[in-house]
């Protein structure tokens, strides 16, 4: 440890039984329920809390549940090929791990791309802005934070497509330990849309 | 906790979504009669039983990566 090399980045540490790369993943992501715990619960108090007839019902919402449920099918097959990429590393296929990690940025970029273009334009251009009410600005904050951590996760995927995919040839274990982290994280921001959708598209 | 068996707890979300979706389609589609809405609400039915079988398959592939 006093050479300076961060220490176990491959094998688990004695004690809690996980590498340093997972153990400060997990405990990202439990600041991140925090995060989005707060705001869920801030959503079901609002909601209960509304006077009768003044939370927007879902033909004021305009909210589309094929829309919605096309994105949350793209975001629960990429987060299906996340996880093939990392199995594809454990068995040492470095080549079907990238072309994985690649139509999982390409089904990411998707997601935020209708997002924009079929949901927030057509709200914007319709008036319904965070604004409008309190659920428009519970919807924009919520979805908006979450095409946030997608974005971000997609930075960090093409970053190991691209330039970070040399750590294969000089640490292979390292960089499959990396892709896990990735992949953990990838499932949490999916597993937030997981319970977003229900909440915004069908209890309107 | 692994990839692995983080995406286990998500198959398993999966499920509970699908069968949720699919329990919100068939009762608007008895109040709407909106035909798309029985078709995705039995397609959820088929998917939820699809990724229950994938998760099988998931598990019966990495059998050897630990879960911890």
């Amino acid at each position: 440890m006093s050479s300076g090399v961060l220490p176990y980045t491959v094998e688990p540490h004695p004690v809690w039984g996980l590498y340093s790369g997972k153990l400060g993943t997990w405990l990202f992501l439990a600041s991140e329920v925090m995060l989005f715990g707060g705001l869920f619960s801030a959503y079901v108090l609002l909601r209960v809390g509304a006077p009768e007839g003044t939370w927007p019902t879902g033909e004021e919402t305009e909210m589309d549940w094929k829309i919605g449920g096309f994105n949350t099918l793209m975001l629960i097959i990429s987060s299906v090929t996340m996880v093939m990429a990392w199995a594809s590393l454990k068995m040492n296929d470095f080549a079907k791990a990238r072309t994985y990690l690649i139509i999982t940025v390409i089904l990411a970029l998707a997601f935020v791309a209708l997002k924009l273009s079929l949901e927030y334009y057509p709200h914007w251009h319709h008036g319904l802005k965070p604004s409008t009410n309190t659920f428009f600005g519970l919807y924009y904050l919520m979805t908006g934070l979450h095409a946030i951590h997608i974005l971000g996760g997609v930075v960090v995927m093409l970053y190991f497509i691209g330039p970070g995919a040399s750590l294969w040839k000089t640490n292979p274990e390292y960089y499959t330990n990396r892709i896990e982290c990735t992949g953990l994280y990838w499932h949490f921001v999916d597993l937030v849309w997981i319970f977003l959708f229900p909440i915004l598209y069908l209890m309107n | 906790m692994s990839l692995k068996a983080f995406h286990i707890v998500f198959v398993v979300a999966c499920v509970m979504l699908s069968l949720g979706f699919a329990y919100w389609a068939i009762s608007e589609y008895r109040t709407t009669h909106d035909a798309a809405l029985l078709v995705c609400g039995i397609l959820s039915i088929v998917g939820a039983g699809g990724m229950l079988v994938y998760g099988k398959w998931f598990l019966h592939k990495l059998r050897g990566v630990s879960y911890l």
